[in-house]
């Protein structure tokens, strides 16, 4: 289980689509996965998000369940099957926004306790938010009410809220960096060299078998013995520590 | 974020539970006429009834694509959305909300389907406390029965299908209702439900509830009988 974090307009899709090419020609099936795709409730939050009228509290609880849908009907399986699971962020950018919303960072904690422990995290960590507007700007969508932390109030217009609001982003990030053991990249080198940063590193994890899949294993079992994951997994996780 | 128990509201909060069957909506509906007859501002919230959210649930409801743990979630966010929206800003504003199904509901119907008891109640710890949480307790074949026979179709996930226990719908239903009606017994005292015998007449659980509610609430202003 490979996890891209990574703020918006950072490259997480540039690079997941890379990686899914190289590692499918080396011969590893791959299932890619990320934010809002679940089945469940992806067309829900959607939906939800158009209208601006979507609150704090709620807006956690809908990506949540869109995470476990995903996390239990296909992340699950696919790893189970001896697939390599490429995730487009993970829980902690869902802690993330959360945590920038003024949630207890105890409460959303508990609410992903069934997440697995990814095998890697690669946060590629752009080095300010002005190089993110170049890269929203270039895309061509143009600035977003929720990238731009807008139902924040942070700022007069879209630009000063984006920035402030990736300012703050990146400073959860960074402190998440150290306590979760993410493999940094500097994402504001060209997308040659992030690629092939990331394609070592992974093959590193591919080639090298023990170590912490071991854990990993294990979990999968719990959760296959019992239908509940909610009941199985939620004592097993570092997430489930003590935010110190 | 407030956590249950901690809220200070100037409004009221009175919420009904119980089990499919139970008689709790009628009683509610009346507690909101009378309400609103004695002048007071109510406001009505019901249980999966957020327009963010309602698409999805009915979806996946016909669709069977829950597990325990997204049917929790989800009808969590729902709940959020309601709190959010048709609770907390009433409640700041001095208005009575009636709830009908609470987080109670959630915590009898998520454990009954083998969701962990302790994480239920963290995910739903925002919720706002009720001034009196009513639970309308019918005995179990009594409440089936109700159901059964008004209702010739159960529901898959109302009847507990999904958790495999038995294929024939109404069996699966009484073994479920079973489970949740434990675990709304088990939270009278956790939560301090305020329990109303529901074989009695709806006049006499009717009279029980508005003698109870009457000392939450101040006499309104400039009001004539």
């Amino acid at each position: 289980m490979i996890v891209i974090e990574g703020t918006d307009g950072v490259g997480r899709s540039t690079h997941i689509a890379l990686l899914r090419t190289w590692l499918e020609s080396r011969g590893h099936a791959v299932l890619d996965t990320g934010m809002t795709r679940s089945i469940l409730a992806g067309r829900g939050i959607k939906e939800a998000k158009k209208g601006h009228t979507l609150g704090r509290l709620t807006m956690q609880l809908f990506y949540a369940t869109d995470f476990i849908d995903r996390l239990e009907n296909e992340m699950l399986p696919a790893l189970r099957a001896g697939f390599v699971v490429l995730t487009d962020r993970y829980i902690y950018s869902a802690m993330a926004r959360a945590e920038l919303r003024g949630i207890d960072t105890a409460w959303i904690r508990s609410i992903y306790s069934m997440a697995l422990v990814p095998d890697a995290v690669f946060y590629l960590r752009p080095s300010s938010p002005q190089l993110l507007v170049e890269r929203v700007l270039s895309s061509g969508r143009g600035f977003d009410y929720w990238e731009s932390g807008m139902d924040l109030h942070l700022g007069e217009d879209f630009y000063d809220s984006f920035i402030e609001y990736q300012k703050r982003m990146l400073k959860v990030f960074d402190r998440m960096s150290t306590e979760y053991g993410f493999h940094v990249l500097n994402a504001s080198r060209t997308v040659r060299s992030v690629a092939s940063d990331l394609r070592r590193a992974v093959t590193k994890l591919i080639d090298e078998p023990a170590t912490p899949t071991e854990d990993n294993v294990s979990q999968l079992q719990v959760v296959r013995d019992k239908p509940t994951p909610a009941k199985s997994t939620v004592k097993t996780l570092d997430l489930n520590k003590e935010a110190s | 974020m407030i956590s249950y128990g901690q809220h200070q509201f100037p409004g009221k909060l009175f919420v009904v539970e119980g089990t499919d069957g139970s008689g709790k909506s009628t009683q509610l509906a009346l507690l909101y006429q009378w309400l609103k007859a004695e002048g007071y501002p109510v406001f009505f919230s019901e249980w999966n009834s957020s327009p963010l959210v309602k698409d999805t649930t009915k979806r996946a409801k016909k669709r069977h694509l829950f597990t325990p743990a997204t049917f929790s979630l989800l009808h969590a966010t729902d709940f959020a959305d309601r709190t959010e929206r048709d609770i907390v800003p009433p409640l700041k504003a001095g208005a009575i909300v009636l709830a009908d199904r609470y987080i109670y509901t959630a915590y009898a119907r998520d454990v009954a389907r083998g969701c962990d008891r302790a994480w239920v109640r963290e995910v739903y710890s925002f919720a706002v406390k009720p001034t009196v949480a009513f639970f309308f307790r019918a005995p179990l074949d009594v409440a089936v029965d109700r159901i059964v026979s008004g209702r010739p179709n159960l529901k898959y996930y109302e009847a507990g299908m999904d958790l495999g226990w038995s294929d024939e719908p109404e069996e699966s239903f009484t073994i479920f209702q079973g489970k949740i009606l434990e675990e709304y017994d088990r939270m009278v005292s956790e939560f301090g439900l305020t329990v109303i015998d529901a074989t009695r007449s709806i006049e006499r659980q009717q009279r029980e509830m508005r003698l109870l509610i009457s000392q939450h609430l101040k006499k309104r202003r400039g009001k004539t009988h």
